[in-house]
């Protein structure tokens, strides 16, 4: 499959150094109006559910609004606390941000449009982001700050429980790929993520793997730290966690970040549950269709982890850590078992389909059971009222005493 | 046995050095406010926390203490109103009536029935005024980002703006006067309140959706907190609090002052005294005080005067004193007040209900986690003002 070379636009054989840059470039631009793009979004989307109507004033209906915000915090003041851990403090952001920049290498937006096709380009993506928390941790460590220690540890605590669920879906999808591709194409495609878009002309792998994709998506919002698992950041708790002491560019680094992290995990979400650049009806649709395929799933994945945002309160922690290695883990493991089974005895798809169906559907019973059966029962109202009895008014009684005599 | 060490200072220890092979952590102590988004004001408490687990919490308080008191004692008897509009600034209207009903009393005064009615109608709302605003702070503690805070003060916009209309301020109404109210409540009182009703109900149902049966917002609430009816009632706790704890005790009932005898409503009573009922007690609270005002508005008089009729132009009540109580949003709010015969009180001393509240705090989170500190904060309900004064 050919890699994406911008040469062909200009019909020029550029130096391989010359390519590599215009890719990076092209990245770093992607990225920022991604951010602004997104950051405008949300701000829009979350006021229409709060009875609000968002940014107005910068730019028609406040498009320019994520733009006013980035000069300005260019323009801030760079702030370190004279007890932070120098190093560790300013390195931060960048330790952060550049695992979520390398993530873009192996995305696909069209078929023949990406970085870099990398042949194990899921576990790149999972290990590379493993390193995001790295940065996270620095922060909340270096800040010598006594929430941010918090908030990083909090994080740290939720990116462990939350990725290995994550992982065992992708490895589950990836069997499924694999058993796909074994008959009518290339296995080594099958950890490809373009090979798995790929894959997905008919038959996108939402209904192959329900019960994966509602695990990713559970764990990428946790990975986002999300609403109803944003512990680290908690604004109430404890006051934005380890960013709080960050302000100007550095702060706008987590900033990027997080917003650059939150288009790729959808992007990937999008590309390996609900068929990336496919139309699922098989049809060969041209480049620019794709595109509009690829961005639209994408959308409509972010619009709903930004209504989660307005949505839901926020978790605690331990219920996070519980729901994470009690549910989502012994389902994941189970997914992948299953998987294993029935291709083993060369099921066909409609069988690894209905069965990860029918363990979505447990695991909808198991959280139903387990919230009707806390601690007390079920009963979440359990609110009685007495009726109120009219009585006749007492006045209290005046009483004279010897006031006065003493001011 | 015994080791020699050297420390990095040059010292000698010769202590026996003994190894700990256990993880050991180390206690921390987090400062949570004065300014912090969860302490609603200027609270501020120590939290000695072991990881996530609060293992102490130390809170401190008069940040916001102006002498409230003392500043009444010092005005004549129609002169400290103001000050009572700034005690508990979220339910001014509370706050301004029971005073007035005390003066009232120590100085024998009877006011008109029309006066009475909107006194009572003002003051119901302000109860779910104050609830609402609970309602959205409560909500930004749990984790709503913003959600709950907007839907709420939308509707609390609403009777805002009816308070706006009826007495020309929006939070510090001082409209109540002792005797009476200052002047006629506009023309449209009664259309208007009624349109605001309806308006409110939405907002109540809105909000009863929004949170109350949302999973995450349960398991955040249920058991977190939780506190008996015996522990409530030996810290003094009182108003909504007291009745989560299962007590049915509403001073409106118990101990009846102005027009309560009139109208048919009913108590909400918590089971388990944990967060969530105290949500759930509130929740139905507003639903049973739009219950009062829409009987209120139906019985008002339509014409009357709605000030008592010669009144002395200075008020110098027979000396003797008085403890008048009456139901605020948050809880029992009282004034005691001496007079000596002059024309300004001895003593005026003001029971606040967050105060006693607040301080059956400390039990509650001990031992919690620190998400649940600031969620079992969040509950009391506290206005600093209030408790300071």
């Amino acid at each position: 499959m050919p890699d994406l070379v911008l040469g062909q636009f200009a019909g020029v054989d550029m130096p391989d150094w010359v390519d590599a840059l215009l890719r990076i470039m092209f990245i770093v631009a992607l990225m920022t109006v991604n951010a602004f793009a997104l950051i405008y979004l949300e701000r829009k989307i979350l006021a229409r559910f709060q009875a609000r109507v968002g940014p107005t004033r910068t730019g028609p209906i406040g498009t320019l609004q994520s733009i006013a915000d980035a000069l300005k915090l260019v323009t801030k003041e760079d702030v370190r606390p004279s007890t932070a851990d120098r190093w560790a403090f300013e390195l931060a952001p960048y330790i952060a941000f550049v695992p979520v920049f390398l993530i873009f290498v192996p995305m696909p937006f069209t078929e023949t449009w990406f970085i870099r096709d990398l042949n194990l380009g899921l576990l790149y993506v999972f290990g590379v982001l493993g390193l995001n928390i790295v940065g996270v941790i620095m922060a909340g460590w270096g800040s010598d700050n006594k929430y941010a220690l918090l908030g990083g540890v909090r994080a740290a605590a939720q990116a462990i429980s939350y990725e290995i669920p994550m992982l065992l879906i992708v490895v589950s999808v990836v069997m499924v790929a694999a058993g796909r591709l074994a008959t009518d194409g290339d296995v080594s495609a099958a950890v490809s993520i373009n090979g798995i878009v790929a894959d997905q002309t008919t038959t996108p792998y939402i209904l192959l793997q329900p019960l994966g994709f509602v695990i990713f998506l559970i764990g990428a919002l946790a990975e986002l730290h999300r609403p109803p698992f944003d512990m680290p950041i908690a604004e109430s708790e404890v006051v934005g966690g380890y960013f709080v002491e960050y302000s100007g560019m550095r702060w706008g680094m987590f900033f990027l970040a997080e917003y650059t992290a939150l288009f790729l995990i959808v992007l990937l979400a999008s590309s390996i549950f609900l068929g990336g650049w496919n139309w699922p009806f098989g049809a060969d649709v041209g480049l620019g269709l794709q595109i509009v395929l690829t961005l639209v799933k994408t959308s409509v994945m972010i619009v709903l982890v930004i209504s989660s945002r307005a949505l839901f309160p926020r978790l605690r922690i331990d219920q996070l850590m519980s729901f994470s290695w009690k549910v989502l883990l012994p389902f994941a493991i189970v997914q992948v078992l299953a998987n294993g089974i029935i291709m083993a005895y060369g099921g066909p798809d409609w069988v690894v389909g209905l069965v990860s169906f029918a363990l979505l559907l447990a695991l909808f019973g198991l959280v139903f059971a387990l919230t009707r059966t806390r601690k007390g029962g079920d009963t979440t109202r359990t609110i009685q009222t007495t009726p109120a009895r009219p009585r006749v008014i007492t006045s209290p009684e005046v009483t004279a005493v010897e006031a006065g005599g003493g001011d | 046995m015994t080791t020699t060490q050297q420390t990095f200072e040059g010292e000698i220890l010769t202590e026996p050095v003994v190894v700990e092979r256990e993880f050991e952590t180390v206690d921390m102590n987090i400062n949570v406010g004065p300014q912090h988004p969860a302490t609603h004001g200027v609270f501020r408490m120590v939290l000695t926390v072991d990881g996530e687990i609060v293992k102490d919490a130390i809170p401190y308080i008069g940040y916001m203490h102006r002498g409230g008191e003392k500043l009444s004692e010092n005005l004549d008897y129609r002169g400290a109103l103001g000050y009572q509009d700034r005690t508990d600034y979220l339910a001014a209207f509370n706050s301004e009536w029971v005073y007035c009903n005390a003066v009232e009393r120590l100085a024998g005064i009877e006011i008109p029935e029309r006066a009475e009615y909107v006194r009572l109608i003002l003051s119901e709302f302000n109860r779910v005024l104050s609830h609402f605003m609970f309602m959205g702070a409560f909500g930004t503690d749990v984790g709503y980002f913003g959600t709950a805070f907007t839907w709420t003060f939308k509707e609390r916009e609403r009777i805002q703006d009816l308070f706006e209309a009826v007495c020309g301020d929006r939070i510090m109404y001082n409209y109540f006067r002792v005797g009476g109210l200052a002047w006629e409540p506009h023309e449209s009182f009664v259309e208007d309140s009624n349109w605001v009703l309806d308006q409110v109900e939405v907002g109540i149902a809105d909000v009863d959706n929004l949170m109350t049966d949302n999973e995450v917002f349960v398991a955040r609430c249920r058991d977190v907190g939780v506190m008996s009816a015996e522990e409530a009632i030996s810290y003094g706790v009182t108003g909504p609090m007291l009745r989560a704890s299962g007590v049915p005790f509403d001073l409106r009932v118990d101990e009846p002052y102005s027009i309560y005898d009139r109208f048919y409503w009913e108590i909400p009573i918590g089971e388990r005294g944990d967060v969530y009922d105290r949500y759930l007690v509130r929740l139905e609270e507003m639903r049973q005080s739009v219950s009062i005002i829409r009987q209120a508005l139906d019985q008002m008089p339509t014409s009357g005067p709605i000030v008592a009729e010669r009144l002395p132009a200075r008020l110098r009540p027979e000396p003797g004193e008085i403890y008048m109580r009456q139901e605020n949003p948050r809880g029992e709010y009282g004034i005691y007040m001496v007079s000596d015969g002059t024309d300004k009180p001895w003593r005026v001393k003001m029971r606040s209900p967050c105060f006693h509240n607040l301080s059956s705090l400390r039990p509650q989170v001990v031992n919690s986690y620190l998400a649940d500190a600031v969620v079992a904060l969040g509950s009391i309900d506290i206005v600093l003002c209030e408790v300071d004064r």
